[in-house]
């Protein structure tokens, strides 16, 4: 018994060192070549005031490399090809850059206006859409090239009678291949559907000043927040036959009007428990509204204007970041309690958050402090720090297979 | 006395901007530069390209805003570039910054802004 089960051992172990052996020659210039790797678990950190984009790994908390000449990354973000494999970063500038995660370097780059504002990629993947300040319009592109597919001035007529081109805000992707973004100049949502051979546009009346925009996560909503007046004009992409109707008439400035030091952003809108989380405007609150008629139900005080009000994946926390001069905290609210349970200090002048995909960690810049502090969602303690200049937007991959992102 | 004190001002800048390089004002304007904190003049520069720029774009020239480069501001004196970062545009989203900053350094940012200074050419 004993002496049956030596010989297979031996031979085992003779056959893999022969294998490791013949494996060691096959492979001589293993060490040159790229280490083979998933992109699931990376993401690109903006430096906005360097023009440069930092490659990092979530799991390991390391920065894989820089990737520099990206222009004005003001009010820069980021959306992914559906393969997760690059990122396109839209700068003020009008530049749109195509980088590779895993080379960390340009791939493409176009400038493709004179000014702009965030861009979508298509529900297919096939297109990457920028939403453009000057001109006023958006333009389409190849995803794979970064060639021009459709140009769509936001024209309409001003108030003095003449042809003029609206700013752009607000653009996302939609389900049917659609985008859908707002004119900030001419009070009108706009959708662009892809599937077309020569892409259709349809038009639709909003409030006063639309700056800002989001789809709920089922792409079912668009919203749009206005700058001219209060409330909020949604679209029903189920039923656009309705054209917009006025959500949440009370939202806005209201009758004591603060001055607004950064307009809230829209994106990241926290839905959690049937109600949505929204930030007020000017007022140190964030507001909380029935989502079955969008009614306003309850405020929260917190300690400075909001710019972000986003909802941990498992919806149980509301993580906050504020304006200046308030934004060296971030709070964390709970989603059921409407309490705030902690406020943390990650460093001067706080400005993105985003969360891992399952929600274990949330990663968060300080642009005055060159860093990023990543957190635990459950014990709220610092997990890593990585060193960045004047972090900004942080984006992960996982935003590849997430609508309107 | 404010006018001998503005020429001063001038002058320095001048010599800020003809050694090359970033000029932040004279020290005793905004109070002392003391040690390794960050100076009144390096945060408002700060300031004014980081929280302006998020608007106006880091380059100044321009975004939700309009563009703060010295050809723009050319037709606007001192005074009134500060009249305007005091009380805001109403109707736009330009915000009075009176509440958040002190008429002094409104009056700093708004001659950085006319000399473009603090931006590149």
């Amino acid at each position: 018994m004993n002496l049956k089960f030596r010989m297979p051992l031996g031979l085992m172990l003779a056959l893999v060192l022969v294998i490791g052996l013949i494996g060691c020659q096959a492979f001589p210039g293993a060490d040159s070549r790229p280490e083979i790797m998933g992109t699931g678990d990376l993401g690109l950190i903006v430096e906005r005031t360097t023009g440069s984009v930092l490659v990092i790994n979530t799991s390991r908390y390391e920065v894989l490399g820089r990737v520099e000449g990206l222009g004005d990354l003001s009010h820069a973000s980021v959306v992914y090809s559906r393969d997760a494999r690059y990122g396109y970063v839209f700068g003020r500038d009008g530049g749109l850059t195509k980088v590779d995660l895993l080379s960390q370097s340009i791939v493409d780059r176009v400038i493709q206006s004179g000014n702009s504002i965030g861009g979508a990629i298509s529900q297919d993947g096939r297109y990457v859409a920028v939403s453009n300040y000057e001109p006023g319009g958006v333009k389409v592109f190849d995803s794979q090239t970064l060639e021009l597919v459709a140009d769509i001035p936001a024209s309409y007529v001003a108030e003095n009678g003449e042809q003029s081109l609206s700013k752009t805000v607000g653009l996302v992707d939609a389900p049917g291949n659609r985008f859908v973004f707002s004119l900030f100049d001419a009070d009108e949502i706009w959708t662009l559907n892809m599937t077309a051979a020569e892409p259709a546009v349809q038009k639709f009346q909003a409030g006063a000043a639309p700056y800002d925009g989001l789809i709920t996560p089922d792409g079912r909503y668009y919203i749009a927040g206005l700058f001219g007046e209060d409330g909020l004009s949604m679209l029903d992409l189920w039923k656009p036959e309705q054209g917009t109707t006025e959500i949440l008439p009370d939202y806005g400035k209201g009758d004591e009007k603060l001055p607004v030091y950064k307009m809230p952003h829209l994106e990241g809108w926290a839905i959690a428990d049937g109600r949505a989380f929204v930030p007020a405007v000017g007022h140190h609150q964030v507001l909380v509204a029935d989502l079955k008629d969008w009614s306003l139900t309850d405020r929260i005080p917190v300690q400075g204007q909001p710019v972000f009000v986003m909802a941990s994946p498992d919806n149980r926390q509301i993580w906050v970041s504020f304006a200046h001069p308030d934004n060296d905290v971030v709070q964390v609210i709970d989603s059921q309690t409407r309490e705030i349970i902690r406020t943390l200090e990650p460093g001067k002048a706080v400005l993105h958050m985003e969360f891992t995909p399952r929600g274990e960690e949330v990663w968060v810049s300080a642009r005055d402090s060159n860093r990023v502090t990543v957190y635990n969602t459950r014990t709220l303690a610092p997990v890593a720090t990585l060193s960045a200049k004047t972090p900004s937007g942080i984006f992960f991959s996982s935003r590849a297979h997430v609508l309107g992102l | 006395m404010n006018r001998v004190w503005l020429v001063d001002q001038k002058r320095r800048l001048a010599i800020g901007i003809l050694s090359g390089g970033l000029f932040f004002g004279p020290a005793m304007l905004l109070g002392s530069d003391d040690g390794n904190l960050p100076s009144e003049q390096d945060r408002l520069a700060n300031l004014v390209i980081q929280d302006c720029g998020s608007c106006h774009g880091l380059t100044l020239r321009g975004g939700l805003g309009p563009p703060l480069r010295p050809e723009n501001l050319a037709h606007l004196p001192v005074e009134a570039v500060a009249a305007i970062i005091s009380e805001g545009v109403p109707g736009s989203a330009m915000p009075p910054w009176r509440p958040l900053l002190s008429p002094e350094e409104i009056h700093w940012i708004s001659e950085q802004l006319k000399s473009g200074v603090l931006v590149s050419p």
